[in-house]
């Protein structure tokens, strides 16, 4: 077991209230220092030229094969990948932490894109479930529909699908933007926390189910509400802010945001004056 | 976990045994257990296809107690005599493997008193009834499987698949999917999930003299919507009302002698992913299943929570 021991000296992330433990031995975390910032290297990171061009068929290659490859290239200065014949196959390009133009000609499978910190991703095609999963940031666009839990534990970044998508999306959202262009289905933005979710189209029932914060906007008819789940009012910023973003999604032309369904936490559900200070800034 | 598999040609046949062992293969990841197919093959309509075993597969990884095999052939001399003595006439009978049979019969008399006697012979279990339906199941993957019952050229209009992954009950024949909508000729269900309220279903459709032969949650699927139709509900009704009835996360597909259908609970809970076009409809656990047969690119979706749909062939 780690012997932990709280220290009386703190940095600076610390005195913001981000930890108030400092783990010693073998376990022990070492914290972004923003006076280390000059000599901080990103670990699995490579400069890349966005005009280096490259093909990668991954027709006869498992994942683990073509997300290697992928790496290769990357560390070969390759700015711009087209993934070719992806097939459906789960887990392509995954854990991807640098910038980088990744193009998919087709679909992909289970947990497509997952873990990515930065690059620029567009596929062609459909992806299955928990697509993007876990995402830092970037910018992620889906031309076809999406499976269940699309955008499970989003972080960051811009997650767009141009078609609909399945049921849970957004499940414990943290950050991070998710648009979708058609509907979705049930439990959308079950338990988020952060971030915000743009449905164009018609929601599934229990949206918004158990939600701590965050927003919704719903452009279609709503299933039903989750528990927890209200209604809110549209402001002047939630109009500037819509348009910005399906604006930035190339997505929803002349759709009308100011009648879309604005949906919010309650606030009735969970202890929020239990909340560290910090966390209570940000959720109230 | 479970994988599931099915396609529906419309307005032609094609050879659905290969093209849904290729399914099931691209699943094997989900469940490597046992393999099932229901495969609707392009008979002439006229007899019956019985298919039936005499006993369990006892190889390597499965749970059932080995038997000297000598018993399946006094089981299966059992069998013969029952028949006669209902009145049916085996036109022909293939021995697919020491426990499994496949016999071509003629018989105009009532389906549930027939299986009711076949199944009252000692460890005696009828797969499939049906004038098209070839059910086949047993341990290994589709490839095993397909080799060993000689499914590769079989051509149909439709079929359903199952991989499965044990987990509610043991590896044997009798828990593996598909489960045959007894005493409906040409039904078969498979399905992905769990039943919560399986007992107490079960209790209820046995006082309505209905059969269950093992204690996979999957089977009440069949047996419910069979219930449903023995009492004037239509397919889709059934599976409608299945969507309340029953309790717990699935996706199940049922098949027919002429239609394909697909349900999702309201949970969403398992995956499902569709392929739709006017003369195919193939799904899938995952869209790998659907490749494997169409790798061109295409266009699928997940269909949503408490979603029933019925193709016709």
């Amino acid at each position: 077991m780690a012997n932990i021991k709280t220290e009386e000296k703190k940095t600076k992330a610390q005195s913001m209230g981000l930890h108030t433990e400092v783990l010693k031995g073998k376990t022990q975390q070492k914290f972004f220092n923003p006076d280390e910032a000059e000599n901080f290297y990103y670990w699995g990171t490579y400069d890349v030229d966005f005009n280096k061009r490259t093909n990668l068929d991954v027709m006869n290659m498992d994942c683990k094969e073509a997300n290697k490859k992928i790496d290769e290239l990357m560390s070969q200065g390759y700015g711009t990948i087209v993934i070719k014949n992806p097939q459906g196959k789960h887990s392509l390009g995954v854990g991807i932490l640098n910038k980088l133009n990744l193009i998919f000609e087709g679909s992909l499978g289970y947990f497509g894109i997952g873990s990515i910190d930065g690059p620029t991703v567009r596929v062609n095609g459909r992806v299955g479930w928990s697509c993007a999963e876990n995402m830092m940031a970037g910018k992620v666009v889906i031309e076809k529909n999406a499976g269940s839990c699309f955008g499970a534990a989003l972080r960051g970044g811009d997650l767009i699908c141009k078609g609909s998508v399945g049921a849970r999306t957004g499940i414990d959202q943290k950050g991070g933007t998710i648009v979708v262009g058609g509907d979705a289905g049930a439990f959308t933005g079950f338990m988020m926390q952060r971030g915000r979710i743009i449905i164009l189209g018609d929601v599934g029932i229990n949206l918004g189910d158990s939600m701590y914060d965050g927003t919704i906007y719903v452009g279609g008819k709503i299933g039903s509400f989750g528990s927890d789940a209200v209604e809110s009012h549209m402001t002047k910023s939630d109009i500037d802010w819509l348009n910005r973003k399906l604006n930035v999604a190339e997505i929803g032309d002349n759709f009308d945001v100011s009648k879309m369904t604005k949906v919010v936490a309650g606030k009735k559900l969970w202890n929020y004056d239990a909340l560290e200070p910090t966390e209570k800034k940000g959720a109230i | 976990m479970c994988g599931i598999a099915g396609l529906i040609h419309r307005g032609k046949t094609s050879n659905v045994g290969s093209e849904l062992q290729q399914m099931l293969q691209a699943l094997k990841h989900r469940g490597p257990d046992s393999t099932g197919y229901a495969l609707y093959a392009d008979n002439d309509g006229k007899n019956f296809i019985l298919r039936f075993k005499v006993g369990e597969n006892v190889g390597e990884g499965s749970s059932s107690v080995n038997e000297d095999a000598s018993v399946y052939d006094e089981r299966k001399k059992l069998v013969d005599q029952m028949l006669n003595t209902l009145g049916a006439k085996i036109i022909k009978e293939d021995r697919l493997t020491p426990y499994s049979f496949r016999y071509e019969m003629e018989y105009d008399k009532d389906l549930m008193e027939f299986s009711k006697k076949i199944e009252s012979i000692e460890n005696v279990e009828i797969l499939s009834i049906g004038k098209s339906l070839e059910l086949i199941k047993d341990l290994g993957d589709a490839k095993v499987v397909s080799e060993r019952y000689g499914l590769g050229d079989l051509k149909g209009t439709h079929a359903i698949g199952h991989a499965r992954m044990a987990t509610e009950s043991g590896v044997d024949i009798k828990s593996a999917h598909p489960f045959w909508g007894y005493p409906f000729s040409d039904v078969s269900v498979v399905h992905n999930g769990q039943l919560t309220n399986y007992w107490n279903n079960r209790r209820v459709l046995e006082n309505k003299g209905m059969r269950f032969m093992s204690e996979c949650d999957s089977e009440l699927i069949a047996v419910y919507l069979a219930e449903k139709m023995r009492n004037g509900a239509t397919l889709e009704e059934g599976m409608k009302d299945s969507l309340s009835g029953l309790d717990g996360v699935f996706t199940y597909f049922v098949a027919t002698k002429d239609s394909l259908g697909m349900a999702k609970d309201t949970m969403a809970a398992k995956p499902l992913v569709l392929y739709e076009s006017d003369d195919l409809v193939a799904m899938g656990s995952e869209e790998i299943a659907i490749r494997s047969i169409l790798p061109q690119e295409i266009d699928t979706y997940d269909p949503f929570d408490g979603e029933v749909k019925v193709w016709q062939i």
